[in-house]
């Protein structure tokens, strides 16, 4: 009995190593090694301290970086759930037929590589020869200049986030409407309580959990988001729609700064670090 | 009464229809957008008259042409089709053992060290691509696929072990000790018993590692220089921007048939795939 105990030990020992492997070596020990990195001189020679952050901290562009990302992630965050729970509410009313279909069609913009779209989306603001401005101005508006104004610039790429993102709370929502039991929205009735009701009193705490596990995983992939900013905007007009991700690809990449880029990428260890609590706390509780 | 409650189910049905049709211009105009420029002559996507919405001249195949015949697209495509192809079968290996051992067999540490894998799942790409770097460097492999053999698995085994964990967790035990009165051994076990029942839970370990290795940019972006050693997502954004000279038709030509390999597959397996990305959330 010992020894096949102490065989089970040892069989599990070596079916976890190529993981343990992989991740001491090809993620902890990055991690650790740019923490490292970012308190070293431009060109790596000197071991300088925080000075880099401090650095960071003391430029206006990276405060407006900051705040980009911030206002990116929780604008888009807000939309995608809020527009994913509303499609997946009407989702859920259709016959099971169509609910299929219409649900797969729904989730392209999700299946699509992002960078693929990007493109598409980028295309779509052109400002003279492009669709939306010309359905505008046939709509009476003015055109608009997309991407080389401060505020249209972040308006598209947080719109190009919201119809990436949103199939992705879709997807989470109606799976958590279907886990709920019918016979609880009988008693509601019973009950007498109206569509609203059942929604507010019923739906909405059985779904909690889910939601809140959604909204903190879009949270991170969001604030991480790399790819619709590089391709729309690359971070222009004048730094005004960098996110940390693309900001530090320019600096640590593009500029040859390794160090400082290293820096400014590890300034979204607290947001994402946060987020991960909670996803973890909520999955913990579903397990008990 | 009862009457009415089904003509209320059938406004309600029709009432949902219309919502969705907002839903469904949003999310396909811009593919409507890309299809139909492709197939635009390059004076009519440069002109300004009448309406862009519609084809107004006659459709040309020339940028495909041009993309087939005059870009690298088939290399990126092939290079795009063996990376994706060969990391999922590496998360395949690294995730089933260990999935398999975290689930079933108590080890010291086994239940941190499924915590452990959940936190490098949330890790993003965007927060480790400099030292990556770096990494890349020493290993020699900066300007060449190759490298992203390396960092995809990082993204693709901490999700793809965490699904497999929970399928074979959800195994009756039963099983297992019915095997190993048999005289079965670990291999076998996992091989003949855990596999097969765990079967969607593995297509969709394997659909997950597919996708999310295709879909990549920022790393092939960030170390991949060499055309003929590009990705689609690189490849298509890098080649086909030339100074301020854009290929319209070319680059939406491009990206639509990048799409097309994931989109057919997610028509095929779409629900194995949403079953395991939901599952843990749910319960």
């Amino acid at each position: 009995m010992l020894s096949r105990l102490r065989s089970r030990r040892f069989a599990a020992y070596w079916m976890v190593l190529p993981l343990f492997v992989m991740i001491i070596g090809l993620v902890a020990y990055p991690f650790v090694y740019s923490i490292y990195l970012s308190l070293e001189n431009r060109e790596e020679t000197k071991f300088v301290g925080l000075k880099n952050y401090k650095r960071l901290l003391g430029y206006g562009t990276f405060w407006l970086v900051a705040g980009n990302s911030f206002r990116f992630a929780l604008t888009a965050v807000f939309f995608k759930a809020t527009l994913g729970l509303i499609l997946a509410l009407t989702l859920n009313n259709l016959p099971l037929g169509g609910q299929r279909f219409w649900r797969g069609v729904c989730l392209i913009p999700w299946v699509m590589p992002l960078a693929m779209s990007s493109l598409g989306w980028w295309w779509i603001f052109e400002p003279s020869h492009s669709a939306l401005n010309w359905v505008l101005v046939q709509l009476g508006g003015t055109p608009k200049p997309w991407l080389s104004d401060p505020f249209w610039a972040r308006f598209s790429t947080i719109l190009t986030n919201i119809w990436y993102g949103t199939p992705f709370f879709m997807i989470m929502y109606l799976a958590g409407l279907k886990s709920i039991p019918e016979s609880l929205y009988e008693a509601a009735q019973i009950d007498g309580a109206r569509a609203f009701q059942c929604f507010r009193y019923v739906t909405l705490p059985m779904l909690r959990r889910l939601i809140t596990i959604s909204l903190m995983f879009s949270t991170i992939v969001t604030f991480a988001n790399f790819d619709i900013v590089r391709i729309l905007t690359q971070g222009g007009p004048r730094y005004t729609t960098h996110l940390f991700g693309t900001y530090a690809f320019s600096i640590g990449i593009e500029s040859n700064n390794l160090p400082l880029g290293s820096a400014i990428a590890l300034f979204m260890f607290p947001v994402l670090g946060v987020a991960a609590f909670f996803i973890l706390r909520n999955i913990a509780r579903g397990e008990e | 009464m009862i009457r009415s409650l089904a003509q209320q189910k059938k406004t309600r049905v029709r009432l949902s229809y219309l919502v969705l049709v907002p839903f469904l211009v949003f999310f396909l105009f811009p593919l409507y957008w890309m299809l139909i420029t492709s197939f635009k002559p390059d004076e009519e996507i440069a002109s300004l008259k009448g309406i862009p919405l519609v084809i107004q001249s006659k459709p040309t195949l020339a940028h495909y042409k041009m993309i087939f015949f005059e870009t690298r697209f088939l290399i990126w495509f092939k290079n795009s089709f063996i990376i994706a192809g060969v990391v999922t079968v590496i998360t395949l290996i690294i995730s089933i053992p260990a999935a398999y051992a975290i689930s079933r067999l108590r080890f010291f540490g086994s239940r941190y060290f499924g915590v452990g894998v959940f936190c490098t799942y949330l890790v993003p790409p965007a927060l480790l691509f400099i030292p990556f770097y770096k990494v890349v460097g020493m290993l020699g492999l900066l300007n060449t696929k190759w490298c992203l053999l390396f960092l995809y698995p990082t993204l693709t085994v901490p999700f793809c072990t965490w699904i497999l964990i929970g399928y074979f967790a959800a195994i009756p035990r039963a099983l297992d000790e019915a095997a190993f009165v048999d005289g079965a051994t670990y291999v076998q076990m996992l091989t003949k018993v855990f596999l097969p029942v765990a079967a969607p839970g593995l297509i969709a370990a394997i659909l997950f590692a597919f996708t999310v290795s295709w879909h990549q940019f920022l790393y092939p972006l960030a170390y991949v220089y060499r055309e003929k050693e590009m990705m689609l997502t690189n490849g298509i954004y890098r080649a086909l921007i030339r100074g301020d000279v854009y290929f319209w038709g070319e680059l939406m030509g491009g990206a639509l048939l990048g799409s097309i390999p994931l989109v057919v597959l997610f028509a095929f397996l779409m629900d194995y795939y949403i079953a395991g990305l939901t599952r843990g959330a749910i319960k």
